[in-house]
């Protein structure tokens, strides 16, 4: 038995896994160092914004399809609902799903409220919430106002729960308690575990769990090879989905980062097995992670045939892809773990890759295993990195190694950082849903967006020959980009 | 007024951090949690139409990204050593520190770590932007006036004649304030005046808010956003100022307005009505063309008008439309929560716009509610135009209506240089209109089809 379903909060990631957001040096020496959780999540005298846990507790309650969410927050927190609507219109349109809306209400907290209290603005928004969407469930997002100000969202959430007589899940995403803004997934998460998921009533052999963002439908082809459904959580399903997910054959995530959490618990709590090796990213990386849904689901047999034809097929379009790729240097930027299925891809498509900085890095894995140490299997596959960082975005710093190792290609996972390449003049790929490069047919998919972006390199030169970059002349000549690293100072 | 927001129209007051970005080397410094500069550019000029971060907006922003120590222990010392950072990092020319929800309740100081590094003559200020403190138009007022008492600061004017200082729309928060600016500068320019816009690209940056004092007047031209800080210049400097309420858009508002400036400003009248006659030539000329489509396609043009937007551009467009193309006020919806004591002035104003106004006016922060009595409205019509956000784009599909972008949140348009300000916004507001209705697809020139 589980025990951290017990607990109201969960642990956040600088000490549940140890994670940093800072660091440069090569691949191999992250690894070992991590092996001995011998970093620590040092920080920077000079920092640029980053991101926080409410974000990604957006991505996780954001769309479930008959959830409402409230932002109990000032309404600057509650920056993404437009978003969130075109993106419930435009993906349940590939997907063949009926449209979803955006059911969020900000709580609107003001100053009057961090005096007096912010409860009945809390309990006004969960009836409203009730009154306009009728959901089947309501997630209460906490922010750093609520934190500091001493909102009792447990003890709010379990009367309102009472009261509505549908769950009310908090999720405790204040972006102060975590410098790792993939905190906040964890938070949506537990709160999911502890107040959703349900012992398994009748267990589906063939049905796989699948951790993802709001993304396309790619895994269904993959696993029907297998004879096999895919079962996408948590956005674009329902509250009874979500809370039958333990009745799956297994569990599997398009990233480590997402979802070990949930997977973890999943298999502590309900015995259902995590896929335990890395994200269909790439030939070899697929290949394993077939076989190990195979595994779980008692498709053995016929495994090896497919990934045998599914190699075939694929073989003409890769190695015209690969020619047109050949010798092209890239370099990436995203993180923590997609980076390393991004790295693997990269160089499976045959590009060199000449370095690469994650978002930040877990020295521990949920369960504490090897088999989910995914820079592990990059580093044991791919061979060495010798430039490698994590930074938490921080331009300021991405910008000077980039420009130093001119990479002919960059390839960005997180909004708003692909624009650092565009101003030096490099093709730069924004990998916004990562399920299209899932499988041999989404590892195709991204090398030929990777062609594609090569070819249109004038629009990147009018906007690198007039750009202003905005940092001064001593810090463009500073040799070294990690100055600001470890608490130097000026 | 401040309750529970579904579809949100505005960020918090720290989008005044975009208010510095509009000035030119304007450089924002946070003081808040990690997410929040991030969630204001995502919704302020990402949601503008993808506006970007530019010069040194979005990523580029320098943040403590306050985490439980300094909720604990304070933050003031992180954000000193943040400040020396972002001075030997960022090239700028007017430093900002934007304090955020975190500092703002456990009470750090951030004007007063500004002044500590202002004594030695270093351009900056600190500004107390925490976000339940209000919204974007609060933010923005805030830092402006910040920037006028501890930047400016207590000078001896050395009044100029015929020097205005333009205080209108919230950069980004009206997301075509870049060409609103240009256009409004071009014409007091034309008409006499030297002018002082103080954001986008038509302001020489920090040397003209230095002017600020100088000028001979303060213009309004806004509703309520602004007032008070032309109240401020009054008193500091006692510079007069001219309250403008009406933005205008199109020939008659835009002539009037004109008019109004020129008389205030004790211009020559000869000289402003001649840029008035010149203007409004070459508007009706275009607009006179259009008569052989107005009249064709009559059956084809809806007329039904809703709009949701702030205050400042929901008056001065529905003016237009109106009272010179013709259209049916159904529902003016004002999201940008005008402080209570301005609300009977605004009303008060939009009466003077027209009679058919009467019973249209709500004064709305909750999309929600806004949405729900559009629906109730709108029926089974599809002879409505819709002007506002993306919702409203949304809202409009449902019955074929046609949509037009006004307010924020913009994620399905991208803005370059639109405005509906001025003889050129009209003009540009009426292409906008009139060419929508090709892409409802369901007309043609002679075939409307009924679903």
């Amino acid at each position: 038995m589980n025990t951290m379903l017990n607990l109201t909060e969960f642990e956040i990631r600088e000490r549940r896994l140890r994670s940093v957001i800072s660091y440069h040096g090569t691949a191999s020496d992250l690894n070992e160092k991590s092996k001995k959780t011998a970093l620590k999540c040092g920080s920077r005298t000079y920092q640029q914004c980053s991101d926080c846990s409410q974000g990604c507790a957006e991505t996780v309650t954001y769309l479930i399809k008959d959830a409402a969410v409230i932002v109990h927050s000032p309404i600057g927190c509650c920056s993404n609902p437009s978003l969130t609507e075109l993106q419930g219109e435009v993906v349940t349109r590939q997907r063949g799903l009926k449209p979803q809306r955006a059911q969020i209400i900000c709580s609107n907290i003001r100053e009057k409220d961090t005096i007096y209290g912010a409860s009945e603005k809390l309990k006004k928004a969960a009836y409203a919430a009730k009154e306009r969407f009728n959901p089947s469930a309501i997630f209460v997002h906490s922010s750093c106002a609520a934190g500091i100000i001493g909102e009792d969202l447990e003890a709010q959430t379990d009367q309102l729960e009472k009261e509505l007589k549908i769950p009310v899940i908090p999720v405790f995403c204040e972006g102060f308690k975590s410098r790792i803004w993939s905190t906040g997934f964890d938070a949506a998460f537990h709160g999911i575990l502890r107040k959703l998921v349900k012992p398994p009533e009748e267990k589906q052999a063939d049905l796989v769990n699948v951790f993802n963002f709001v993304g396309n439908d790619t895994f269904s082809g993959l696993l029907k090879k297998l004879g096999l459904r895919v079962n996408y959580l948590v956005p674009l399903t329902d509250i009874r989905t979500i809370s039958k997910m333990s009745e799956a054959a297994c569990t599997a995530h398009i990233c480590e980062t997402l979802a070990t959490y949930i997977a973890n618990g999943l298999e502590k709590q309900y015995g259902v097995p995590e896929v335990k090796t890395p994200a269909p990213f790439g030939i070899k990386w697929t290949d394993q992670w077939l076989r190990e849904v195979a595994k779980y689901t008692g498709k053995e047999e016929i495994v090896e045939q497919v990934i045998q034809s599914e190699h075939e097929r694929i073989q003409p379009e890769l190695e015209q892809i690969r020619e047109r790729l050949k010798g092209i240097r890239v370099y990436i930027f995203a993180g923590d773990s997609y980076a390393h299925s991004l790295a693997n891809m990269a160089t499976d498509l045959g590009l060199e890759l000449v370095g690469l900085t994650t978002l930040h890095h877990d020295q521990k894995t949920d369960g504490n295993t090897e088999e989910l140490n995914t820079l592990n299997h990059l580093i044991k596959d791919k061979g060495e990195i010798e430039n490698y960082s994590v930074c938490n975005k921080q331009p300021f710093q991405v910008i000077k190694i980039v420009k130093k190792l001119q990479p002919d290609l960059l390839i960005v996972r997180h909004m708003n950082m692909t624009i650092l390449g565009t101003k030096l003049g490099i093709p730069s790929v924004l990998e916004g849903d990562v399920n299209v490069s899932a499988g041999y047919d989404g590892f195709i998919k991204l090398g030929k967006r990777l062609h594609e972006a090569l070819l249109r390199k004038k629009v990147l030169k009018t906007i690198a020959d007039h750009v202003e970059l905005p940092y001064t002349d001593w810090w463009l000549q500073e040799e070294d980009p990690f100055y600001f690293d470890g608490g130097n100072k000026l | 007024m401040s309750g529970i927001i579904e579809q949100p129209r505005f960020s918090c007051a720290l989008a005044g951090q975009q208010t510095v970005l509009a000035i030119p080397k304007g450089i924002p410094i946070v003081h808040a949690g990690p997410g929040c500069a991030g969630k204001v550019f995502s919704f302020t000029a990402y949601g503008a139409g993808y506006q970007g971060e530019g010069y040194a907006g979005g990523g580029n922003i320098s943040c403590t990204n306050s985490s439980e120590t300094e909720v604990v222990f304070g933050g003031e010392k992180k954000l000193k050593d943040l400040v020396e950072g972002t001075l030997r990092v960022i090239k700028g020319d007017l430093f900002v520190i934007l304090a955020g929800c975190t500092s703002g309740i456990i009470g750090d100081n951030v004007e007063a770590v500004a002044s500590s590094f202002a004594k030695d003559g270093i351009p900056i200020i600190g500004v107390e932007t925490s976000g339940f403190k209000g919204n974007s138009y609060f933010g923005h007022e805030l830092v402006v006036n910040s920037i006028i008492r501890q930047f400016v600061g207590d000078i001896t004017p050395r009044v100029r004649e015929q020097v205005v200082n333009v205080f209108s729309v919230v950069p980004f928060q009206n997301p075509f304030w870049r060409a609103d600016l240009e256009e409004i500068k071009r014409l007091l320019q034309a008409i006499g005046l030297e002018v002082n816009i103080l954001f986008g690209h038509g302001s020489k940056g920090v040397s003209e808010w230095k002017d600020i004092p100088n000028a001979s007047f303060n213009l309004v031209l806004s509703p309520w956003i602004g007032l008070e800080t032309a109240l401020l210049l009054k008193e500091k400097y006692g510079t007069t100022y001219l309250h403008y309420p009406v933005f205008p858009v199109g020939a008659k508002a835009t002539s009037k307005f004109l008019r109004e400036v020129g008389e205030f400003a004790k211009l020559p009248k000869e000289k402003v009505e001649a840029v008035i006659e010149r203007e409004e030539s070459r508007f009706y000329d275009y607009f006179v063309a259009l008569g052989d489509f107005i009249v064709d396609m009559n059956n084809n043009i809806p007329f039904e008008l809703y709009m949701v937007a702030d205050s400042l551009y929901a008056l001065g467009v529905s003016d237009y439309l109106v009272n010179e193309m013709g259209f049916i006020p159904k529902g003016v919806y004002l999201t940008d929560e005008p402080k209570p004591g301005y609300i009977p002035k605004i009303k008060e104003i939009f009466q003077t716009l027209g009679e058919e106004f009467k019973g249209t006016l709500e004064i709305e922060a909750d999309g929600g509610i806004i949405q729900k009595h559009i629906r109730e409205k709108i029926g089974n019509s599809g002879k409505a135009v819709i002007l506002g956000s993306t919702w409203e784009s949304r809202l409009a599909k449902e019955h074929n209506n046609l949509s037009v972008k006004l307010s924020l949140p913009i994620n399905d348009d991208v803005i370059v240089n639109r405005s509906f300000s001025g003889y050129n916004g009209g003009l540009r507001l009426t292409e906008e209109i009139y060419s929508g209705i090709f892409r409802k697809g369901n007309i043609s020139q002679t075939t409307l089809v009924q679903e």
